[in-house]
């Protein structure tokens, strides 16, 4: 994927190599194990090609003993070794695909402790029992220094823990009983302070355990798609099974009508067999789909099932969380109004003071905000000040110095806080106000108890740099983005258009976020989306591709059908590329492995036939002229199509393996340019290809010239 | 599969009657009526009020003051019962070089006549000069065997020999072949061609 | 080829596709039951009939019972025919006295090989046919045995190809329609309006319509001639138009008394095409985007014109073994008279014989106004390549555009993934199931054309074997070397395609000729159909996708190119094999002047 286009920073994303000589290895080593038949009949393709390899091999085999000439055992011999090494190469796409997955899987079995675990068996009792041994249910306790021992919620205390087990973060995180922080994994480890967790899993289904099967591939199970392109490789197997295996009857017909040559023999029909059907996709189907369960894992998101991965591809509808999604997820102070009477600075020195204790990131940006005016940069001990801290109550923080109270918060409040004093509300404050809420951002007013209101600070929703870009790559894409906010309609009005989105909803509450899903689905879309809390949790189910937070609720992350180990909700975008990419791969493949048997046929039907209704005294009939890459005799030819046939499954592992190359464009955009790269090179390739490899047979003496 | 099993009885009958019967009798009725010579086969009759054939039906003619039909596969040739072609394929030794009778069968005669005895049997009937060929129609066999038509190529390449026969100069037989002619219809479609039978008897009628 | 040719060629294209439209609109508004302008007269037929019938009109079926309809329907219609051509000899209209004794030397019995043979060969819309009509069949045979199938076996394939158009537009619904209904008002609203007209026309152009015993004529020079008589033109129009293409006579539509004239060709030629083509249009209404049913007849106009030009030119070209004997072939000189004339009638010429071969082979028809076994290699090539491709270029009455329609959701579904969406087609998911159906109506074909041809190309039986007189198979071929070959192959392609025509050189009226392709034709029909079905009752359940940009669009010129790929090359990666030791070997020897 284009490093340009991905939200996510380049730092953060683990890059491992495509390919590592330990999982080359390993790979070889399993490529022959798979040969096991229970193993090749889940691929009807392969399996077929495995059955042709044992039928030459016995024929071989038995022509060794019979003494044929060492001209035709030398044809034989090779046509049974490519024929071998094609089923060995699809099980090496295969091994290797899983190897990565395999050796992050051992990397997770390492970390994994075998930790104890202080159960709760009484009131205020506790009792050592094993990890494994804890049920849904019980009650633990986890001191710091600790190891989590199994998943579970935290029903009381705050504590940090150090998750990089799971996600590679090493930052610790806060884990606290109530709200959305409140889950936390076995294998985790707390830093400080001390947690009681209620276990929510039973032994063995725990995240880790269920992360270690699925990196492994362990339960892989096929997916919709890619079960009904294997029909599809199935169909056109048995269909080519038909045409080669009545070859025969015909060529003896035709022998019979020409009153010489011979009928075609088993090695060219097997041949002719193996280098029809669809050996190419049918041996990188099973890579590219552990290939792509892999590659949403190098973004650290845990896809629950491939199929998760395939709806992503077909998704219509976005559902996007505005904060931390679309916008930075936090308001940045960008404009001071001050009421009439007031100059800037009188303001921005009150919202100064006012800010300096307040640690929050718009307290922060008004502070800053501030410093443009001139105002020098006051630490908070040089003030003789007593901060006010923001409470539920009055909604509103300050400080009080030398008797004058400033006051910041939301209008109502300050509003309120106004009339108190006896003061009345400047008319032009209040257009103000309206304005700034219309354009989509935050007022905050300012006030004192001596001026009344000082002016508005316009706290404004910062939408994320090239936000509006991607939406419109994925409406190119055909995808619909809507953007789900708490705000009002006018706020989530001007933001949404300010971000680009298609739609909005705002106000959104985990009822209407449900409501929107089923209307999107009722009217055929696949729906995406993220959520992290508790009640996230129907939507997320209900949605096709739901992209739960690592950092959410344990029941919104069992509801979702992904977890996203780094908690960034944009990724959901590259989910969905990555399911599109998986999808382009098979059918550029497929596209690519049909097309190549034109070739294949110019290259064996001449070998088979061109000796058929030959004139008296010459060796090469009227078919030879089918010919049209020159190959230099019947047996060369066969040859260089079955190994042909052979080394582009190894020659296209890499692309198996990293997908085909995706940019957002349209349907028809990337359609032509698929054909033009699989279609038209599946056509043209092999026939140099092919041809190549004829010449290095005649040259390696390893079958006659003519 | 049952509860279908009475109305495709029924359907079987009802639609039976109606497509097989009803249509071809009011077909019939309305054809008779309006176009009755067409209806009943085109058929021309001789002076004595007999049918001497259909002008659409191609008949075989091989005296040589008759223009000649093409070869025909149907029966013994023009065989009106038993329309066909050879059926033989372009590689066929049997259409191209035809058979010889087998000597060893009396009663039978299993010669046969490929293009080449056609094209050879032409070339001397009508005298053909060293520069003149047979035209391809007048050596191949139509599909249907019945073909009434020959090209106008073969028809003027036959005219000597007709005129010949008839003691008739050239050019009028000619003209006759002319005035037989038949053009493309609406200026388009099909080809030019005359009809034996039609040609053969005008020359008739101009005794 | 000459100027003139094309220009022919050209004009029934042109003519064909401004009638495109106004036909598919009126298909679309008979068999959705909207208003028609022929509702006063033909209304009260159709109430008639389905009381007649006892069927509700208004029930909607689900695919496994109107299938079952169709089904029954085939099977008590088939045991019909089979018996009346089996008591011919003692029904009525049987002015020759076929089957009774009374007939001339040359009739034959129907069999009971050839009665099945026949029976099902009508049934299926195929009508090959292994006996000769004028020699054979009685009036009342060719009637109500035979023509009857020309009509409903027509409507048969416009309702199957119905259900699944409507399974296209319709969703989330679990039924494609009512077989009777559809059964009913293709024949009374569609095939008996434009029949009546047409036989007419016919029989103003030459085409013979009467009851009248068989007439000898003395000829000129004072010979006998049978002329054969009986109700044509009334068959004749039902057998192109429904696509049947089973002549009254034996040499089928280059008999005269068939097809008389040029224009009474261009018309014969235009009712293959017409109902067919309109299809398209009335596909691209039902699913509202008339731009998807234009997609699919460009590519059929594609493969049409491709193969009228390729089959036309290599006729013009001509055979080097017959201008090896000194004859004039050159079309410079003799215009569309040269070239391979023979099997060829004078008042056709080259190009429109050339022109119906591709046509009827386009279609499921099978009529023949030249014989295709004497073509050249190559020209009969296209034929029989056309027949393989599964006769998908407009193709049979229904069977045609539901057949390109399987093979439009075979391309979605191989170049569509490359758009990296589940593939969909005009608003419908392609999913297991139907890439299942897909293939096994591909598979079906492919299946019955290869096992039999090999069968029939090797079977070595005892001479007079009661199951092939003959004694092997392959001494059924009328030509030595691999031309025998293609008319084995092209007699199985034309029956499981049910097209009908054939190199007809082949003896096929034998026990195991007749009773394979009969087999094959049933394997070609009803294997083929079903899948269609079930294809029409999973889309008809599934939920309607609107399509975005991201959807592939399947109405423009790129997704024409791709089906025609992937029809060529799942036709020709399945029969290449076959067609190199037959048509195309023959092609190169016969270059060498090599005869068999």
């Amino acid at each position: 994927m284009d490093d340009k286009l991905s939200l996510v920073p380049v730092h953060q994303r683990k890059k491992s190599p495509l390919f590592q000589v330990a999982i080359l290895g390993r790979a070889a080593k399993d490529s022959v194990i798979k040969l096991n038949p229970a193993v090749m009949a889940k691929n009807p393709v392969m399996m077929v090609v495995a059955v042709a390899s044992v039928i030459t091999s016995i024929l071989f085999v038995k022509d060794l003993f019979v003494g044929l000439p060492f001209k035709l055992l030398l044809f034989e011999g090779q046509i049974t070794v490519w024929l071998w090494f094609t089923v060995l190469f699809a099980n090496f796409a295969e091994a290797i695909a899983e190897g990565r997955g395999k050796a992050q899987a051992d990397a997770l079995r390492r970390n994994r402790k075998e930790t104890m675990a202080e159960r709760e068996s009484g009131k205020g009792k506790y009792e050592t029992v094993p990890a494994t041994a804890l049920k849904k249910g019980d009650i633990v306790l986890v001191k710091a220094g600790e190891y989590i021992p199994s998943d579970g919620d935290v029903i009381e205390g705050v504590a940090t823990v150090d998750e990089s087990a799971i996600t590679g973060e090493s930052a610790p995180v806060i884990r606290e009983s109530g709200g959305d922080r409140s889950a936390v994994t076995g294998g985790t480890k707390v830093l400080s302070d001390w947690l009681r967790i209620q276990i929510t899993v039973q032994p063995g289904e725990t995240f880790m355990d269920r992360m270690i099967a699925l990196v492994e591939g362990a339960q892989r199970q096929k997916t919709p798609n890619e079960i009904a392109l294997n029909i599809l490789l199935a169909g056109l197997t048995i269909i080519f099974l038909l045409a080669v295996a009545t070859l025969l009857p015909f060529s003896v017909y035709s022998v019979r009508a020409a009153g010489s040559g011979q009928p075609s023999d088993l090695f060219s029909l097997l041949s002719l067999l193996v280098c029809l059907i669809p050996t190419t996709i049918g041996a990188l189907l099973s890579a590219i789909g552990i290939a792509g369960m892999d590659r949403v894992l190098q973004h650290n998101i845990l896809a629950m099932s491939g199929k998760a991965i395939e709806a992503a591809g077909d998704v219509d509808t976005l559902l996007l969380d505005k904060t931390g999604t679309i916008t930075l997820g936090n308001r940045q102070a960008v404009e001071f109004v001050a009421a009439p009477g007031i100059t800037k600075e009188e303001l921005a020195n009150a919202a100064q003071l006012s800010s300096l204790a307040d640690e929050t990131p718009e307290g922060r940006s008004i502070v800053a905000l501030a410093k443009q005016y001139g105002l020098r940069e006051r630490a908070l001990s040089t003030v003789e000040a007593e901060f006010i801290a923001f409470s539920a109550q009055t909604r509103m923080s300050g400080v009080d110095v030398n008797g004058t109270r400033i006051r910041k918060g939301a209008t109502d409040s300050i509003y309120k806080f106004v009339r108190e004093q006896g003061m009345s509300i400047p008319p032009e404050i209040e257009r103000e106000v309206t304005r700034i809420a219309q354009a989509g951002g935050t007022p905050l007013l300012t006030a004192d108890n001596q001026r009344g209101l000082l002016g508005v600070i316009y706290l404004k929703d910062v939408v994320k740099g090239g936000m509006k870009e991607r939406f419109q790559q994925l409406r190119a894409m055909g995808i619909r983005t809507i953007m789900i906010t708490g705000d009002n309609p006018l706020t989530a009005a001007a933001i949404a258009s300010e971000a680009g989105v298609d739609d909005f909803l705002a106000e959104a509450t985990p009822e209407t976020k449900m409501q929107l899903i089923r209307k999107e689905q009722s009217g055929g879309r696949l729906v995406a989306m993220t959520g992290d809390g508790t009640n996230d949790a129907p939507a997320l189910a209900a949605a096709d591709v739901g992209l739960a937070m690592n950092t959410g609720t344990q029941a919104a992350k069992e509801a979702g059908n992904m977890v996203d180990l780094d908690s960034n909700p944009t990724k959901l975008i590259e989910v969905v590329q990555i399911g599109k990419q998986l999808l382009m791969t098979r059918g550029a493949l497929t596209t690519f492995s049909i097309a190549n048997d034109v070739a294949k046929y110019f290259a064996i039907i001449p070998a088979m036939f061109g000796a058929l209704y030959a004139a008296q005294g010459s060796t090469h009939g009227p078919l030879w002229a089918l010919n049209i890459m020159g190959l230099h005799s019947p047996h060369s030819a066969i040859l260089a199509a079955v190994i042909f046939n052979a080394l582009i499954i190894i020659a296209l592992i890499p692309l198996a393996l990293r997908g085909v190359s995706y940019r957002p464009m349209s349907a028809e955009a990337m359609l032509k340019q698929n054909l033009l790269i699989y279609g038209i090179g599946g056509l043209v390739i092999p026939f140099p290809g092919i041809w190549l490899i004829d010449q290095v047979i005649v040259a390696l003496h390893l079958a006659p010239v003519g | 599969m049952l509860k279908q099993l009475v109305p495709a009885l029924r359907a079987t009958v009802v639609l039976a009657l109606l497509t097989g019967l009803l249509f071809p009798l009011a077909v019939t009725a309305l054809a008779q009526f309006m176009f009755p010579f067409q209806a009943n086969g085109s058929l021309l009759r001789n002076e004595a009020g007999q049918v001497c054939g259909s002008k659409l039906i191609g008949q075989l003619f091989s005296k040589p003051e008759y223009f000649h039909p093409r070869p025909s596969a149907a029966g013994a040739g023009y065989a009106g019962e038993a329309s066909s072609g050879t059926n033989l394929g372009p590689t066929s030794k049997k259409l191209i070089l035809g058979l010889p009778d087998d000597a060893s069968t009396k009663d039978v005669d299993e010669s046969y006549s490929g293009i080449k005895q056609l094209a050879e049997t032409y070339r001397q009937e009508n005298q053909l000069k060293a520069d003149e060929k047979p035209p391809v129609d007048a050596v191949t066999r139509s599909g249907s065997g019945l073909d009434p038509d020959i090209s106008y190529a073969n028809a003027l390449l036959q005219s000597r020999r007709v005129a010949q026969a008839r003691n008739l100069p050239v050019e009028a037989v000619i003209k006759l072949v002319d005035e037989q002619r038949e053009n493309r219809q609406f200026g388009i479609l099909g080809e030019q061609r005359v009809n034996v039978l039609m040609l053969n008897l005008s020359l008739d009628s101009k005794k | 080829m000459t100027l003139m040719g094309c220009e022919q060629i050209a004009l029934f294209s042109i003519i064909l596709l401004l009638l495109t439209k106004p036909i598919g609109a009126y298909i679309a508004a008979v068999m959705e039951q909207e208003k028609t302008i022929l509702d006063p007269v033909i209304a009260p037929l159709e109430r008639v009939t389905y009381k007649a019938l006892g069927v509700k009109s208004g029930e909607e079926m689900h695919w496994t019972e109107y299938s079952f309809a169709l089904l029954a329907f085939s099977l008590v219609s088939a045991l019909f025919t089979y018996a009346v051509l089996r008591l011919q000899g003692v029904l009525p209209l049987n002015p020759m006295g076929f089957s009774t004794g009374l007939a001339p030397a040359y009739a034959t019995n129907m069999t009971a090989d050839l009665a099945f043979n026949t029976a099902m060969s009508f049934t299926t819309n195929t009508n090959w046919q292994n006996y000769s009509g004028e020699a054979t069949l009685s009036y009342l045979s060719q009637m109500l045995g035979l023509a009857f199938h020309n009509w409903v076996s027509a409507s048969v394939g416009m309702a199957a190809c119905m259900a699944l158009i409507r399974g296209f537009a319709r969703h989330s619904t679990q039924t494609v329609g009512n077989f009777w209904r559809d059964l009913v008002r293709c024949t009374l609203y569609i095939l008996m309006p434009i029949c009546l007209v047409y036989s007419l026309l016919l029989v103003w152009q030459g085409a013979i319509q009467n009851f009248a015993p068989y007439v000898i004529a003395s000829t000129v020079e004072g010979a006998k001639q049978t002329l054969p008589q009986g109700p044509v033109a009334s068959q004749e129009a039902i057998k192109m138009l429904g696509i049947n293409g089973g002549g009254f006579f034996n040499a089928n539509s280059a008999h005269p008394y068939e097809n008389p004239t040029p224009l009474s060709n261009l018309l014969q030629m235009l009712s293959i095409f017409i109902l067919p083509a309109g299809l398209t249009y009335t596909f691209g209404k039902l699913v509202k985007d008339t731009r998807q049913g234009w997609a699919l007849l460009a590519a059929m106009y594609a493969f049409f014109l491709a193969g009228a030009l390729i089959c036309y030119h290599c006729e013009a070209l001509g055979n080097p073994n017959i201008s090896g004997q000194s004859v004039e072939v050159s079309t410079k000189a003799l215009g569309d008279l040269g070239g391979n004339m023979e099997g060829k009638e004078v008042r056709f010429g080259l190009a429109n014989s050339a022109l119906f071969a591709t046509i009827t082979t386009d279609a499921s028809c099978g009529a023949v106004n030249a014989m295709h076994d004497s073509f050249t290699p190559l020209g009969g090539l296209i034929p029989l390549l056309n027949i393989q491709l599964g006769e998908i270029v407009f193709g049979g009455v229904g069977s045609g555009l539901y057949g390109m329609l399987v093979f439009a959701v075979l391309t979605v579904f191989i170049a569509g993934l490359m758009v990296g969406r589940t593939p969909e087609y005009v608003g419908k998911k392609i999913e297991q199931k139907d890439v299942k159906m897909a293939m096994l109506f591909i598979l079906a074909g492919s299946l019955s054309i290869l096992v039999f041809t090999a069968l029939g190309s090797v079977l070595d039986l005892p001479a007079k074997d009661w199951l092939n007189p003959p004694g092997a198979t392959y001494n059924n071929v009328n030509n030595a070397g691999p031309h025998g070959f293609s008319e084995i192959l092209y007699a199985y392609s034309s029956a499981t395609g049910n097209n009908g025509s054939a190199f007809a050189g082949l003896t096929g009226n034998t026990p195991f000729f007749n009773t394979t392709l009969g087999l094959a034709m049933l394997i070609g029909r009803f294997l083929m159909m079903i899948p269609v079905l079930a294809l029409a009752g999973s889309l008809a359940e599934k939920k309607y996708v609107p399509p975005t940009s991201g959807t592939f669009p399947t109405h423009g010129w790129l997704f024409t190119a791709l089906l025609i790929s992937v029809i060529l090359i799942v036709g020709a990666l399945t029969f290449f094999p076959s067609l190199t030791l037959g048509p195309i070997v023959e092609h190169c020897l016969m270059h060498a002047q090599r005869l068999f």
